[in-house]
C-alpha cells in the first residue's frame, strides 16, 4: 500500500508494538497477557508492516521464515515437556529456577519455555497465513 | 525362547545387509540360524516327551496384563519343529531359486521376519501376544506374497490373502478378548483348564464363531478358501514355506490348541467337522481342475487343511491322533512337492503339466524326492502318509455322528488326493519327453537338498514310527485333546474295513488319474468349476469393488469443492447432533428473573444486534466484514464488563487479524451476485437460525443448573502456590492444562501449514496451467 502516512507511522509504531507484545507475553504469568495474547499481538505489529510495506520486505525484515518460527515452537513445547522427565517427573510438570538478581526476583521455569512455544506457533501461524495470502 | 525369537527377528532385519557382504553364500549363512533354533528346540525334547509343559514368560505391558509369555507342550513343540526344520530349508532353497534377484536381500529378510512370527504364534501363552504375532504373519506374508511388486495379480493377490487373513484376524482378536475376559485370564495356559467356565459362558456361541472365523481365514476353510490358489503368484519358496507347513496351518494350530478349553461340544462339532467336510469336498474337486502344479498342489493344501479341521472337530482321542500324524506327515511331503515343483519351473521354464513330461533323466534327484513325497502324499505303506490315512478312516468310522456321510468323504477327498499326487509326480517325470521352454537340467544343492530329506523322512517315520510316535505325537495329540493320551503308531493294523477303504482309494485315484491324463490334453478347462471357486472370489470382488465405489461416491459428495456447502454440512452436522443431544439429554429451561440491565448494557446489545441484521442484507463483501467486526469487538466489550479481561484481549486482536484475512482473500474472490435464488437464501437463513437458537437455548439453559464451582475454586487456590503465577487464565493454559493448550497448539500450527500448502500449491498449478495456454 503506498501511504506516506501508514508508511512513516508504520516504522515509528512497529518497535513499540513488538516490545509491548513482549510485555504481553512477560507479564502473562501474573497479568492479563501470555504466549497466546502476545503471539497474536506480535502478529498483529508484524501484519501491520506486511501491508505497509508488502510481505517480501516484511518477511526479509523479520529473517525467520514463518514455518520455520512454527518448528522452533514445537521445538519448545517438547523441550518444556521432556525438561520434568530428566528429574523422573511427569511429562509438562512445570520445573521452576528462582534467581536474585539486585533484589528483584526473576522467575525461569519450564511453563515459561512452553509459553515460548505457544507465542512462535501463533505468530508462524499468523504469519504463514498472511504472508502466502499477501505475496499473490 | 524369548531369544530364540528376537535373534531371527533381529537376523531378519540385517539380512539384507548381509548379503551385501556375503553374496551368494547369504542363504548357507543365514540358514544356521533356523538351524540352531531348531537345535534348540531339540535339546527340550525330552522334557516334552516325558510330558512336561515348559512356560517362560518376560513382563510386556503389565499395565494390561499383556506378557510375553510362551508356552512348549507337544503341540507346540511339533509346529516349532517344522517351521525352524522346514524353515532352514527353505532359506536354502530360496538362495538357489532367486540367486541373482535383484532383490534377494528383501526375501531373506521378510522370510525371516515371517519364520519368527509364526514361531511366536505357536509358542505364545498370552492372548494378546498371540494375536500380535497372528497379524505379523498376515503383514509379512503380504510382503512375500507380493514379492514381485511389479506385476499386478502378485499384488492383487497379496492383497487379497491380505484383506481375507486380516478380517479374520480382526474377528480373532474379538473372540481373544472375549474369551479372555470369560475365562478371566489371558494366558492359554490358564484357560484351557477353564473350559467349563467357557462352554457354560452365554457368550460361548459368539467366542466360537469369531475365533473360527479368524481360524478359517487364516487356514482357506470354505468360503475363505479362494485366496490360497491365489496366493500362488508368490515365489516358489514362499509357497513350500507358507502354503505347506506354516501360515495356512495356524488357524489349524488354533482350532488345536483352543479344543480343549472351547471342543466338547455339539456345536463345535456341527461347525468345525461340518465346515472341514464341505471344504475337503469342493477342494478335491477344484483340485483335478487345473494343469498348474502350483494351483493342483495348493488345492490338495486345501484339502488336507480342510481333513484336519474335521478330525479337530470331531473331538475324541483317535480323530486327534490322526490329525497329529497329518500335520507333520502334510508337512512333509508338501514342502517337498512345492520345492520340486519350483525347482522344474526354475529349470524347464514351467510348471504347466500340459508342458511337461520325461524329466525324470534330466533332473534325477527331483525326480526321487517327488517321487517319495508323491507316495507318501497318496499315503501308499510303508510311508508316513498311510498311517496318517489309515488313521483317518479308523477316526471317520468311529464319528460320534454323520459317521457314513464323513467316510465317504474322506475316501473322496483322498482319491482325488492320489490323483493328484500322481499329476505332480508322474506325468513331468515319466513319459515321452516333451519340448520346454529352457533347456532342463539337475537343480543345485540348495534346492534339491530341502526335498529329497523332507520327502525321505517321510519313508522312515512311515516304516519306522516308533521313533516318533511316543515322543512327538503323543504329546500333540494329548495337547490337542487336552488330556494325557496313551498309544502308539503302526504300519500294519491288520485286514479291516480302512485297509479296504486303502486299497478302494488307491484304486479309485489311479482311474481318475488315467481319466484326468484323457481329459487333460483335450479340454483341461473342461472340468473347471465355476461355482466354488469363481463363486466366493466373485464375493469377495464384489465387496472390495462396492468398498471402493461407496468411498468415491461419498468423497464426490463430501469433497464437492465448493466452500459454501462445506459449510453448509459442518452446520447442519452440529445443529442436528447437539440438537438431538441437547433436547434429549437435558431439555430447555430457562429462568426469568434475569435482573436489572443498564442503559448501556442496552445499547451495547442492540449495537450487536443490529450489526448482525446488517451482515446479513448488505450486498457489500466490505460492509458485512465490517458488520462482523462490530459483532466481535461488541463481544469483547461484554467480555471486559463480566471480568475477563484475558478473553477481551484475545477477541479483539483475533477480530483484528481476522478482518485483515478476510480483506486479503476477499480480493481474490468474485463479486456478489446481485440475487440469490429465493429458496436457497431461504434455506441458509433457517439453518443459521437453528443453529444460533439452539446455542442460545442451550445457554440460557446452562443458566437454569446449579453452577458447580469446584473446579474454578481449587485452579484459584493453587495458582500461586503451585504454580507461581497470578493469572490463573495463564497458568492454566501453560501448566495445569498444558497438555491440552500443546494439543490446541499443534492444531493451529498444522492449520497454518495447511494453508501455506494449499495456497503455494494452487499458484504453482495457476502458474503450469498458464503456461500451457
Amino acid at each position: 500500500m503506498k501511504s506516506l502516512i501508514l508508511h512513516t507511522a508504520t516504522r515509528l509504531l512497529m518497535a513499540l508494538l513488538l516490545i509491548f507484545s513482549l510485555f504481553l507475553f512477560f507479564r502473562g504469568h501474573d497479568e492479563p497477557g501470555g504466549g497466546f495474547i502476545g503471539g497474536l499481538f506480535g502478529a498483529g505489529a508484524i501484519t501491520l508492516y506486511a501491508l505497509a510495506f508488502g510481505a517480501e520486505k516484511a518477511q526479509q525484515t523479520i529473517r525467520i521464515s514463518p514455518l520455520t518460527m512454527i518448528a522452533w515452537g514445537f521445538v519448545a513445547l517438547i523441550i518444556s515437556g521432556i525438561l520434568p522427565m530428566i528429574v523422573n517427573e511427569p511429562f509438562l510438570t512445570g520445573q521452576w529456577l528462582f534467581l536474585d538478581f539486585a533484589d528483584t526476583e526473576v522467575k525461569l521455569s519450564s511453563p515459561l519455555i512452553f509459553d515460548i512455544g505457544v507465542y512462535l506457533c501463533v505468530v508462524g501461524f499468523i504469519l504463514a497465513v498472511i504472508f502466502s495470502l499477501e505475496e499473490e | 525362547m524369548l531369544i530364540a525369537l528376537l535373534s531371527i527377528f533381529i537376523v531378519g532385519l540385517i539380512a539384507p545387509g548381509l548379503y551385501s557382504v556375503l553374496r551368494e553364500k547369504t542363504g548357507w549363512v543365514l540358514a544356521i540360524l533356523p538351524f540352531s533354533v531348531f537345535i534348540y528346540f531339540l535339546t527340550l525334547f525330552p522334557a516334552i516327551a516325558d510330558g512336561e509343559v515348559i512356560t517362560q514368560s518376560t513382563d510386556w505391558v503389565p499395565l494390561f496384563d499383556v506378557t510375553l509369555s510362551f508356552y512348549l507342550d507337544g503341540l507346540s513343540m511339533l509346529f516349532a519343529l517344522l517351521v525352524t526344520g522346514i524353515g532352514t530349508f527353505i532359506v536354502l532353497y530360496g538362495s538357489g531359486y532367486l540367486a541373482g534377484h535383484e532383490y534377494i536381500g528383501r526375501f531373506f529378510c521378510t522370510i525371516l521376519l515371517f519364520m519368527g512370527s509364526m514361531l511366536g504364534v505357536v509358542l505364545a501363552d498370552n492372548l494378546i501376544t498371540l494375536f500380535v504375532f497372528w497379524e505379523l504373519t498376515s503383514f509379512t506374508s503380504y510382503l512375500l506374497i507380493g514379492f514381485s511388486h511389479d506385476s499386478a495379480e502378485s499384488r492383487n493377490s497379496a492383497l487379497q490373502a491380505l484383506l481375507v487373513t486380516g478380517i479374520g484376524g480382526l474377528a480373532l482378536l474379538a473372540g481373544l478378548i472375549l474369551m479372555g475376559y470369560t475365562a478371566g485370564t489371558f494366558e492359554m495356559s490358564e484357560i484351557l483348564n477353564s473350559g467349563d467356565v467357557l462352554r457354560e459362558s452365554p457368550l460361548y456361541l459368539g467366542i466360537l464363531i469369531l475365533i473360527l472365523a479368524g481360524a478359517f481365514t487364516k487356514s482357506a476353510q470354505f468360503p475363505f478358501h479362494f485366496w490360497l490358489p491365489g496366493a500362488m503368484a508368490a515365489p516358489t519358496p514362499v509357497s513350500a514355506y507358507l502354503h505347506s507347513a506354516t501360515m495356512v496351518k495356524a488357524g489349524v494350530y488354533l482350532l488345536a490348541r483352543v479344543h480343549p478349553a472351547m471342543g466338547d461340544t455339539d456345536l463345535w462339532f456341527y461347525l468345525v467337522t461340518g465346515f472341514g467336510a464341505a471344504t475337503l469336498l469342493i477342494s478335491a474337486w477344484l483340485a483335478l481342475c487345473y494343469t498348474d502344479m502350483k494351483q493342483i498342489l495348493a488345492y490338495t493344501t486345501v484339502m488336507v487343511l480342510a481333513t484336519l479341521t474335521m478330525l479337530i472337530g470331531m473331538g475324541f482321542p483317535l480323530a486327534h491322533q490322526a490329525a497329529a500324524v497329518y500335520i507333520l506327515g502334510h508337512a512333509l511331503y508338501k514342502a517337498s512337492l512345492f520345492m520340486v515343483a519350483g525347482a522344474i519351473d526354475h529349470e524347464a521354464g514351467t510348471r504347466d503339466i500340459a508342458k511337461l513330461g520325461g524329466l525324470r533323466s534330466l533332473m534325477p534327484i527331483s525326480a526321487v524326492a517327488a517321487a517319495l513325497a508323491a507316495l507318501s502324499m497318496a499315503g501308499i505303506a510303508p510311508f508316513f502318509g498311510f498311517i496318517g490315512k489309515e488313521l483317518l478312516y479308523e477316526a471317520a468310522l468311529e464319528a460320534p455322528m454323520w459317521s457314513t456321510l464323513l467316510i465317504s468323504i474322506a475316501v473322496l477327498g483322498n482319491i482325488a488326493v492320489v490323483a493328484a499326487a500322481g499329476i505332480v509326480a508322474i506325468k513331468p517325470f515319466y513319459g515321452p519327453k516333451v519340448e520346454t521352454p529352457k533347456h532342463a537340467h539337475e537343480a543345485p544343492l540348495s534346492m534339491w537338498i530341502g526335498p529329497i530329506t523332507l520327502a525321505s523322512l517321510g519313508v522312515v517315520f512311515g516304516s519306522l514310527p516308533f521313533l516318533i510316535d511316543s515322543s512327538l505325537i503323543v504329546p500333540t495329540a494329548s495337547a490337542i485333546y487336552g488330556e494325557t493320551l496313551d498309544f502308539y503308531l503302526s504300519l500294519w493294523h491288520g485286514i479291516n474295513l480302512p485297509l479296504i477303504l486303502s486299497v478302494v482309494t488307491l484304486l479309485g485315484g489311479i482311474a481318475v488319474y488315467k481319466i484326468w491324463t484323457g481329459l487333460q490334453s483335450s479340454t483341461p478347462a473342461g472340468l473347471y468349476s465355476t461355482t466354488f471357486h469363481d463363486g466366493p472370489k466373485g464375493g469377495y470382488q464384489f465387496l472390495v469393488d462396492g468398498m471402493l465405489s461407496t468411498a468415491g461416491w461419498q468423497t464426490r459428495v463430501l469433497q464437492n469443492g465448493m466452500l459454501r456447502y462445506y459449510v453448509l454440512t459442518i452446520v447442519v452436522t452440529m445443529a442436528v447432533a447437539i440438537g438431538y443431544t441437547f433436547m434429549s439429554r437435558a431439555g430447555f429451561a430457562w429462568n426469568n428473573e434475569l435482573g436489572s440491565v443498564e442503559l448501556y448494557e442496552w445499547t451495547l446489545f442492540a449495537t450487536i444486534i443490529a450489526s448482525a441484521l446488517i451482515a446479513v442484507m448488505v450486498r457489500s463483501r466490505l460492509a458485512i466484514i465490517v458488520a462482523l467486526g462490530v459483532i466481535g469487538f461488541g463481544l469483547a466489550l461484554i467480555y471486559l464488563m463480566y471480568g475477563a479481561p484475558d478473553l477481551a484481549m484475545t477477541q479483539v486482536l483475533v477480530e483484528t487479524l481476522t478482518v485483515i484475512l478476510v480483506a486479503l482473500v476477499l480480493v481474490h474472490m468474485p463479486p456478489l451476485k446481485k440475487s440469490e435464488a429465493a429458496g436457497s437464501k431461504f434455506r441458509d437463513a433457517v439453518i443459521a437460525l437453528t443453529l444460533g437458537g439452539i446455542f442460545t437455548a442451550m445457554t440460557l439453559t446452562a443458566m437454569t443448573l446449579p453452577f458447580d464451582l469446584f473446579i474454578s475454586e481449587q485452579f484459584a487456590e493453587w495458582s500461586y502456590p503451585a504454580a507461581h503465577g497470578r493469572n490463573i487464565v495463564n497458568v492454566i493454559l501453560v501448566d495445569f492444562r498444558a497438555l491440552d493448550t500443546m494439543g490446541e497448539v499443534v492444531v493451529v500450527a498444522v492449520a497454518g501449514l495447511a494453508v501455506y500448502a494449499l495456497v503455494k500449491m494452487n499458484k504453482k498449478q495457476s502458474k503450469n496451467g498458464g503456461a500451457e495456454s
